[in-house]
This record gives C-alpha cells, sequence and structure tokens, in this order.
C-alpha cells in the first residue's frame, strides 16, 4: 500500500544527527533502495542491539520511506527489537513437553519476582524475559536458559537460587 | 459494454469495476475496506461476489467489469460467507454499541443487522489495546479496529502523510505511527480524513465524542469558511450548535476531505467572545446599545461627513469573508447610497497584482483550470505558494498527479512541505521571481522548446518578450537569485518538454511592489509553452480565502462594478445608472492601502468596515493604527471584537457562514451556496441587512431594490453581471457548484477558461525585467523578512485562535531562522527574540530550522502578539497598490535576559 516517499516535514522538529556512530557507517555503505530496507534493519540492530525511535527515523530518512512504514515493516518480523536488551536475557521454554512438565510455573515464578512478564525488560536493565517454543532439549523439560547457560529440569526452587545467586554478584 | 448483475442489464464503461457497475445501478454490495478515495485494497472480502465462470468468488471493488460477464451479488452461497466474516470481525470487536459514538454511523453494525450477526460464535481470545487520546482531535481506539486499512490507504494515498501503517502481523497486528508515537508527533496534519474513513468507532473526532446519537442530528451542507478551496461542509447541528463537521465523498474541490480548518476548526461560531449586541462608543468605551440606536448613529455620521466633505470623504471596505449577496450590497451601498467609488477589500492586499496582470495578459483575472483537471498534469511549477499549508485540498490534487508521476518544481526561498516533495526545489531569494522566470523563458527559447504553433496562432507580443529574456542567462539569473544556473536549465527542461504543465502561484508572486510585472511574467511562461486552455495547464493563482475571488467579482473594487466592468466606461455606467435608479461616480475610488495614506492626509473622514482585520491584515500597523484613532467616525462589522473593532465607533454584530444562506466563489471560480445550520447568537444579523437597513434610512427606500433574501439578491446580480447570467440558488441548490463565466441558465459552467481564444482575443506577451525589492537587506537591517501563513491557523486569527484544540497544536507565532544566522547572532531555539525593520519591532519565539536558508527569516503573520505587520513594508505595486508583504529589511537579536 505505501510508495516510496520524501521526507516530509515533522513538527517534532529533531534535527539530521549525523556523524561518525554505526548507524551512519550502515546508512552511508547501503544505496538508499527499498529493497535493502530488512538488511538495513538488521544491520542496525546488530550494532546498536535494538531498533530505537532514532534508528526507524535516520534509515527512513535513508531510504526516503516514511517512519511509519518502516516501523509496521520492523514490527512485522519477530527478530526486530525495540527496547535495549536486558544484560542477562532468560529465556523460558514453553514447549510442548516444558508446558507438561510445569514451564508455565517458571514462568510465572519468574513474572513473580522479576515484576515483568515475557518480551520485557526489568527497570533497572538486569533480566530480559523471553518465551521461546522450544530449545531443542526436551528431554531437560522444563528448561530456561541464562545468557548462553542451560538450566534443565528446573523446579522453582532452583529457579529462586538461580536467580538470587545472580542478586548476589 | 454491458454485464448482467442479479439478472439486470447494466451498462458500464470499460475500467470500472463490478462494485462500480452495481452502484451505478442502484445494486448495493456491501463493502468495509472500500473508499472511493483510495485505489482498490480488497482486504476485507465483504464485496465477494459470484461471476460465472469464474473459479471462486470475486473481490468486486478490484475485478473490472468486463462484456457479457454475468454477475450475482447475493446468492446464498455468498451471503453466508459474509455472515462468516462478519461473525469472524465481530470475534474480536468490542461491541459497545450501546455506548459508542459511532452507532447509527457505523458500516459494522450496518453489515452485522443487514446480515443478522448478533454476536460473534467464536469465543476466544480479544486483542486488547489500550484507546489513545492524545490528540486534541483524534481518539483511537485499536480494540474496535478492523484493519481494513482505509485510514493507512487515505494517509498515504490522498494525504501523503504516511502517519499510520500496520504494525506486527497476523492476530497481533494493529494501525500504529511509528513506534506508537501520538499523531501531534509525526507528520501527522491532523486533517481527520482517516477518521472519515473509518468504517467503525476505531477511529473517531474527540470533540464530539458523548454528546450526542448519530441520529440526533440535523445535517446542514454548505462551504467551508476558510480557505479559496471551496470544500463542501456537512455541518452536524444539535441544539442549535454545531457539533461535529464532515464532508460528502466525491462531492466539491475536496471530495470528501477536509483540512485541520475545515474539519475542527468550527469552535469559533458558538464562541462566548461572539458579538450578540451592537456597541457604540460613549465616553471613550463601546457600550451596548439597540440595532436602532446603532443604525440613527451611523446614519446621522454619514449623513454629516457626507454633507460636510463630500462623498469621497467615505470609504467602504467589503470582506472576502462574507457572500457574494453581501458583497454585492455593500459595493452598491457605496456606490448607489453614498456616491462614491472608494469601496476596496482585502483581496488588494492578496491577488491584486494576479487582477491586473492577468487582465492584460489573458483578459480574465482568474485561475484558469479546477483543481481536478490539475490531476491530469505532468509536472507543475509552484512558485511562491506554500501549497499544501495555504491550500490543503488544492495540493491534495496536486500530490495525487505526482503519484502518477508528474514532476514538481518549486520555487520559493523555504523548504517548505512541497518543497521536500518536488523534484527540484529553486531556492531563489524572496523578490527575484522575475529574473528566474526569465531564466526558464530564456533557456526554453534558447532550447528550442517554445510552443512556436501555440504562440503564432495565439498570442501577441512575443518579440517583446523573447528581447527581454535574451539578457537572462542562466548564469547571471544564478548570481540575482542565488539558485544554481544548472537546476534552471534542468526546471526549463521540464517545464519545456512535457505535454502538459501547471503553473501555480500565489502571495510570493503577488505581494511585491514589482507584483504585477511577476505575473506578467508567469502568464509569459505558459503561453510560451502552449500550457493554456487545456486541462492540466494553466495559470493558477491560488486565491487566499473563501469568497475573494467573489468579493472582487461583485465588484467590491474601486475601479470596477460587478463583473469587472469599468467604472470610468460611460455606456456601462449607463447601465448600472439604468439598473439602480440612481447617478454614479465616474471616477476610480481608493484602494485599501492607499486609504490610510489618504486618512494620514485628512481627506478621508469616515470608514466602514465589514468583516475585515485591517489591524493585524495591512502592512506597517503603527501606520495603520495612527490612521485608525485618526478618523471621524469608523463603523466595524464583525462576528469578534477584533483588534480593528477596538478603535471603532460602532460595532456591528454580525452572522457568520453556519448562520446564512449565500454564496462563496472558491478560487476555481465555482459558486457554491451556502445553508443556514443555527441561528446567529442573541442580535447578531447578516451583513446584507445592515446595509439594506442603512440604504432606506439614508432615503433610498424606493430605488433600493434589494428584497430581505439572499437567493434574490443574486437574481438581481446574475441579471446584471454577464458571467453569473445563468446562476441562482435555486441552479446551485440543484446542480452543486457552478464555474462562471455562466452565460444563461442551461450554461454548464466553465471550469477551463481561455480553450478556443483567450479572453481578451490573443494572449499577450510582456517583456519584463527584473527590478529589486523596494527595500533590501543592508548594514542595519541585514536580514530578509518575508511572511506569510501555516496550515493550523488562518489570517488574523480571529477563527482560529479561539478554537481550542489549534491552540494546543500550535500556540503561538514564532520567528523561522537559519541555524547559521541563529548561531551567529546567539538565537536559541524556542527562545524569545526581538525582530525589529525601520517600521517596528515585535518580540516572538525562535524556531531555528534549515526550512529557512542564510540571511532569510519567516514569521506567519496570525498572531496579534506578535503581529508580523507592525514590521511589513507598506511600499506598494504602482498598478495593483498591493503592498510588498513578502520582502522587507530586518535585524534579529535574542532577548536580553531571556
Amino acid at each position: 500500500m505505501t510508495a516510496a516517499v520524501a521526507s516530509t516535514t515533522c513538527r517534532c522538529r529533531s534535527g539530521g544527527q549525523t556523524g561518525d556512530d554505526p548507524l551512519s557507517a550502515i546508512l552511508a555503505t547501503c544505496s538508499g533502495e527499498r529493497p535493502e530496507l530488512v538488511a538495513v534493519l538488521q544491520q542496525a540492530q546488530d550494532a546498536l542491539g535494538y531498533l530505537s525511535a532514532e534508528t526507524i527515523r535516520r534509515i527512513a530518512r535513508r531510504l526516503r520511506l516514511s517512519e511509519s512504514d518502516v516501523f509496521g515493516v520492523a514490527t512485522f518480523y519477530a527478530e526486530f527489537r525495540f527496547s535495549p536488551p536486558g544484560r542477562h536475557r532468560l529465556r523460558v521454554c514453553l514447549g510442548t513437553a516444558c508446558h507438561v512438565k510445569g514451564g508455565v510455573q517458571m514462568m510465572q515464578t519468574i513474572e513473580r519476582r522479576l515484576g515483568v512478564g515475557a518480551g520485557e525488560t526489568t527497570p533497572d536493565g538486569e533480566y530480559e524475559v523471553e518465551r521461546v517454543a522450544c530449545l531443542g532439549c526436551c528431554a531437560l523439560a522444563p528448561v530456561i536458559t541464562l545468557d548462553d547457560q542451560i538450566h534443565g529440569q528446573m523446579n522453582v526452587i532452583e529457579l529462586q537460587s538461580l536467580l538470587d545467586a545472580r542478586t548476589d554478584d | 459494454m454491458e454485464l448482467t448483475i442479479d439478472g439486470r442489464m447494466v451498462k458500464a464503461e470499460p475500467g470500472t469495476t463490478i462494485l462500480q457497475a452495481a452502484r451505478s445501478a442502484g445494486i448495493d454490495i456491501p463493502t468495509l475496506c472500500q473508499d472511493d478515495r483510495l485505489e482498490p485494497f480488497a482486504a476485507c472480502r465483504l464485496c465477494l461476489v459470484e461471476v460465472e465462470g469464474a473459479r471462486g468468488p470475486v473481490a468486486s471493488c478490484a475485478a473490472e467489469a468486463a462484456e457479457g460477464m454475468v454477475v450475482r451479488t447475493e446468492t446464498d452461497e455468498i451471503v453466508e460467507q459474509r455472515r462468516v466474516l462478519l461473525d469472524l470481525m465481530l470475534s474480536d470487536h468490542k461491541a459497545d454499541c450501546l455506548t459508542c459514538d459511532r452507532a447509527g454511523d457505523c458500516r459494522l453494525q450496518d453489515l452485522a443487522y443487514r446480515y443478522g450477526v448478533e454476536t460473534s460464535s467464536y469465543a476466544g481470545e480479544k486483542r486488547e489495546y489500550p484507546l489513545r487520546d492524545d490528540t486534541p482531535f483524534i481518539v483511537f481506539d485499536p480494540s474496535k479496529c478492523i484493519l481494513c486499512g482505509r485510514c493507512v490507504g487515505i494517509c498515504d494515498e490522498v494525504q501523503q502523510c504516511h502517519v499510520l501503517n500496520f504494525a506486527e502481523r497476523g492476530f497481533p497486528a494493529f494501525i500504529s505511527t511509528s513506534y506508537g508515537r501520538s499523531m501531534v508527533e509525526t507528520t501527522c496534519e491532523m486533517c481527520g480524513n482517516c477518521v472519515s474513513a473509518c468504517p467503525t468507532g476505531a477511529l473517531q473526532d474527540k470533540r464530539s465524542r458523548h454528546t450526542v446519537r448519530a441520529w440526533d442530528v440535523e445535517k446542514v451542507d454548505t462551504v467551508c469558511p476558510y480557505c479559496g478551496c471551496g470544500c463542501n461542509l456537512t455541518l452536524h447541528v444539535a441544539d442549535g450548535k454545531v457539533v461535529r463537521v464532515t464532508s460528502k465523498v466525491g462531492e466539491g474541490p475536496g471530495g470528501g476531505n477536509l483540512c485541520v480548518k475545515g474539519r475542527y476548526g468550527f469552535e469559533f461560531i458558538a464562541h462566548p467572545d461572539r458579538l450578540t449586541r451592537p456597541l457604540v462608543r460613549v465616553d471613550g468605551t463601546l457600550t451596548p446599545a439597540s440595532w436602532d440606536e446603532a443604525l440613527e448613529l451611523i446614519t446621522s455620521k454619514l449623513f454629516e461627513i457626507r454633507h460636510e466633505h463630500g462623498p469621497d470623504a467615505i470609504v467602504g471596505f467589503a470582506s472576502a469573508r462574507c457572500t457574494n449577496e453581501e458583497d454585492y450590497v455593500f459595493q452598491k451601498f457605496m456606490r448607489a447610497v453614498i456616491g462614491t467609488n472608494n469601496v476596496d477589500h482585502c483581496a488588494r492586499l492578496c491577488h491584486a497584482s494576479t487582477v491586473t496582470g492577468l487582465a492584460q495578459s489573458f483578459g480574465s483575472a482568474a485561475m484558469t483550470n479546477s483543481f481536478a483537471d490539475l490531476e491530469m498534469a505532468d509536472a507543475f511549477l509552484i512558485i511562491g505558494s506554500n501549497t499544501s499549508e495555504s491550500h490543503p485540498i488544492g495540493a491534495l490534487h496536486v500530490k495525487k498527479a505526482l503519484r502518477n508521476g508528474a514532476k514538481l518544481i518549486v520555487a520559493d526561498p523555504r523548504e517548505i512541505d512541497m518543497a521536500r516533495r518536488a523534484d527540484i526545489h529553486l531556492r531563489l531569494r524572496p523578490g527575484t521571481n522575475v529574473a528566474l522566470l526569465n531564466g526558464l523563458a530564456h533557456v526554453i527559447i534558447e532550447e528550442g522548446m517554445a510552443d512556436d504553433e501555440f504562440i503564432a496562432a495565439r498570442t501577441e507580443g512575443f518579440e517583446e518578450m523573447r528581447e527581454a529574456v535574451r539578457p537572462y542567462a542562466p548564469a547571471l539569473v544564478e548570481e540575482i537569485t542565488g539558485v544554481p544556473a544548472d537546476k534552471i536549465v534542468a526546471a526549463a527542461r521540464i517545464l519545456g518538454t512535457v505535454e502538459r504543465a501547471a503553473i501555480l502561484y500565489s502571495m510570493g508572486i503577488t505581494q511585491h511592489s514589482h507584483g504585477t510585472e511577476h505575473v506578467l511574467a508567469i502568464s509569459n511562461l505558459a503561453m510560451l509553452t502552449g500550457n493554456v486552455g487545456r486541462p492540466g495547464t494553466g495559470v493558477n493563482p491560488l486565491r487566499g480565502q473563501n469568497n475573494v475571488q467573489g468579493a472582487c467579482d461583485m465588484g467590491a473594487l474601486p475601479n470596477v462594478f460587478p463583473g469587472y466592468q469599468p467604472v470610468t466606461d460611460p455606456a456601462l455606467r449607463a447601465r448600472w445608472e439604468e439598473a439602480w435608479g440612481v447617478e454614479l461616480p465616474a471616477e476610480v475610488g481608493l484602494t485599501v492601502t492607499e486609504t490610510f495614506d489618504a486618512i494620514h492626509e485628512g481627506s478621508v473622514k469616515a470608514l466602514i468596515v465589514m468583516g475585515e482585520n485591517v489591524m493585524l491584515s495591512d502592512p506597517d500597523q503603527t501606520h495603520v493604527e495612527e490612521a485608525l484613532r485618526k478618523l471621524d467616525f469608523l463603523v466595524v462589522q464583525d462576528i469578534f471584537l477584533t483588534e480593528t473593532a477596538d478603535f471603532a465607533d460602532v460595532v456591528l454584530p454580525a452572522a457568520c457562514f453556519a448562520e446564512k444562506d449565500g454564496t462563496f466563489t472558491n478560487t476555481e471560480r465555482r459558486v457554491q451556496l451556502l445553508r443556514k445550520a443555527v441561528e446567529a447568537p442573541g442580535e447578531a444579523r447578516e451583513d446584507w441587512w445592515t446595509w439594506c437597513e442603512l440604504a432606506h434610512r439614508l432615503g433610498h427606500a424606493e430605488k433600493w431594490h434589494c428584497t430581505p433574501t439572499q437567493a434574490e439578491i443574486m437574481d438581481e446580480i446574475a441579471r446584471l453581471t454577464p458571467s453569473y447570467g445563468g446562476i441562482s440558488h435555486r441552479r446551485l441548490d440543484k446542480e452543486g457548484g457552478l464555474a462562471w463565466p455562466v452565460p444563461d441558465e442551461e450554461h454548464p459552467g466553465t471550469p477551463i477558461l481561455h480553450t478556443e481564444r483567450f479572453a481578451r482575443g490573443k494572449g499577450r506577451f510582456f517583456g519584463v525585467e527584473y527590478k529589486a525589492a523596494a527595500e533590501e537587506p543592508d548594514e542595519d537591517y541585514p536580514l530578509t523578512l518575508t511572511t506569510g501563513r501555516m496550515l493550523e491557523h488562518y489570517h488574523t486569527g480571529t477563527m482560529t485562535r479561539r478554537v481550542e484544540g489549534i491552540n494546543e497544536l500550535v500556540p503561538t507565532g514564532f520567528v523561522e531562522i537559519s541555524p547559521a544566522d541563529a548561531e551567529r547572532l546567539g538565537v536559541v531555539d524556542g527562545r524569545p527574540v526581538t525582530v525589529e525593520t525601520r517600521r517596528g519591532r515585535i518580540e516572538t519565539p525562535a524556531w531555528v530550522t534549515d526550512r529557512v536558508g542564510e540571511g532569510v527569516v519567516f514569521i506567519p503573520f496570525h498572531f496579534w502578539e506578535g503581529p508580523a505587520n507592525r514590521l511589513t513594508n507598506p511600499a506598494r505595486d504602482p498598478q495593483a497598490k498591493i503592498p510588498e508583504f513578502k520582502v522587507c529589511a530586518c535585524k534579529v537579536s535574542p532577548v536580553v535576559g531571556s
């Protein structure tokens, strides 16, 4: 439905920021054509960790697309994120096996303990919680991962002590 | 071509869709995502029909009708499909119809009713998103959204602001701005066209929420009171108040689209500040009086002044805001009752140079084409017009053409919205238009791109023009205008080679001390390229006010009777003398701008102002203020106590556009009918009534033929004004707008002028030379000040500044200044600065922006607290007497201690 557009006057008055930040380098090397959009979004997220409003705005300007168009494409794909990642990534598996073996309780424990749910990051930026469908190690169900470490056959007590241990750091 | 729909033979033009063919035959196929303003989207699937021979159901909104096609729209199978679709939609729709404002005006509700879908049979998850109530005018409730995409389509294809889009995918998908920001923090122009497109209660007009049910309003069709586009409005009236404004899709210049002013700028109508009683100055204070007292005072004062100083000591300013009928009556009052041609109005300040210029070159001073046919242009030159802000709906037609591949050249000192959409932006120094236009003509002639056939057949004076532009080689033009030579050449090549090029211009051309010459240079360029008299071409001056075209047509000018019949022509004058039964003055009267000088000189003693606010709209405010103080007698008729009315001896309360019948003539020369929707507040009266009444009191009861309905006044106008000859309220009511000339009752109107021959016979080229503006920057005043309008506010702000939501969007004025100048002068964005010229100084906040180039500052003139016209230069064009609002020298400094 949308076509390439000239960027129009914006009343937010934000100026065009350029410089030698990672995004400038990405935007400088791309050709500025619409088919590149997803690749540019990927590079931007790799370099910056997530897609901020400012990142979206600058990509839109460079590719002569509207910001809402870029945002629409970015949100279409599950791989893009729109808030800064937490320092630690907590993934809770709710695939079939984990579901049967109590994965939901793991998720509820985390929600109670950290005060945030799947897709969210704790206000102190320490944890981001993610719900996944299967981690491919169903024999260890229920499974959670903390950063790259797999924790299998979890129960509420072990999960609590895992989080306690991190809190003590 | 013929096809069969539901057993009926239906005729259709090639290229029409099945849906259009069915609708033309009165067969109602249901739709939700379809909108006549948009390209087919075919998302909702409600319009599926059965086509014989097709493999499955066909989306009738997107499929073209074909010869011999057999279509069934309401078979059992199709109906069942529609039920399932509606059932699915309702499964995830907040069906709070009992309290929803759109109940009774909701397409989803209509279809659920039509197909008997009471509730959804699918129990399950619903998307729950909070209601967004973060703009002054639009509320968005995503839980009522059916993802039809019409709001996205309107914003992309029509308004082209690209604010809304689909976010996420699958079940959680929703409509969002980028990053879910409030619409006011995006490129949104608050036009509300998305609201007009929404088929459910997802997008709603905030101001009318929870005030009235859809079936409790009375709808009255009328015409917008703001700019010259003349969009059709439907006023929704409840309890005697306008509560909401919409526009019918497919009707009027906007085709159902409006801008923020038209759709949401109506609160002024019922504002508590409205004048409700006549006011008379007693011991220096304006004091309420009866109409009889006020009119008696005016009668005796005018009688006395005319007796002592002659009729020419009295001047009347008519109004581009009032109806044709009122302006006609007003100028008749001045000419026939007072006995002077001293009648003028604010067209003097906007398009006087168009009137003088185009009258000389073409013989008719108005926009040559209509907005609709501009969509056929292959290229546009927009020069001195901030089209998308000053004529937002006119700009939609240009944007539509751009979407279809037309080229756009914008010549403007500022990087306005249209400049950002342009293929080429010629960023010229203010006041150097003639050099630029001559430069374009020079390249077109040099490179052999002139339309020799058109020049030979339709024009005269070509040699004179060719000699005049010969010196304007791109290099020299670059030196004068600051526009790079290669851009000038590139622009000329576009204009010189496309089949249809349209020129749009406005105040950036006219408001100069050489405005007439600017206009002549424009008509030169149009004739040189053969771009007159065909669709998608023409010279199109965009008139700024709802009825400024009409006020000129009605002879609210000091040199002509209605229909541009010169007062100096004895034969024509005799005709008017016979019609009005009085002897009429033969000398051309005073213009608006000359009037203030004449007051200072003492030759003018009394001024009558109908619906104008000269204190803010005229150049050099101090000079105007001193003049108003010096007058023996000042009468002001208005809807509010304006800055001008503050000085009056008598103030008369007027009815506004929603409170009267009559006609407005828009910038396309389209005469359109107003219809009264609400009663005027208190004792406020329609303007024409006052002047009829005063005519009687001044002893013209017998000779004064104006009778008390506007329809009858229009009949008198039609009898005496050839171009309005076939116009009557009856006809306008039945047929909609008519573009003059409409010589007789049978004539269909003239959307395009000069098709076979120019109004003056042959089009006339004029050799014009670039002359510098009257006041150029120098050591003391090193910057160039230019002034203009902005989207949200209108003129002197008497109306828009009484609309709460608009004030929320733009609470105050500002001065645009370039980052380079700001840094050099120590000016900080958002902080107050002093802007000073030889005529005065004002304080206003700075907006540091690259919209203006280095050395140029811009101030919108809507704001009384930072009045641009305290600064502007009253230097005038010698022919048009228009002041040079667009260029003067100024200096800017930060306010100390801020």
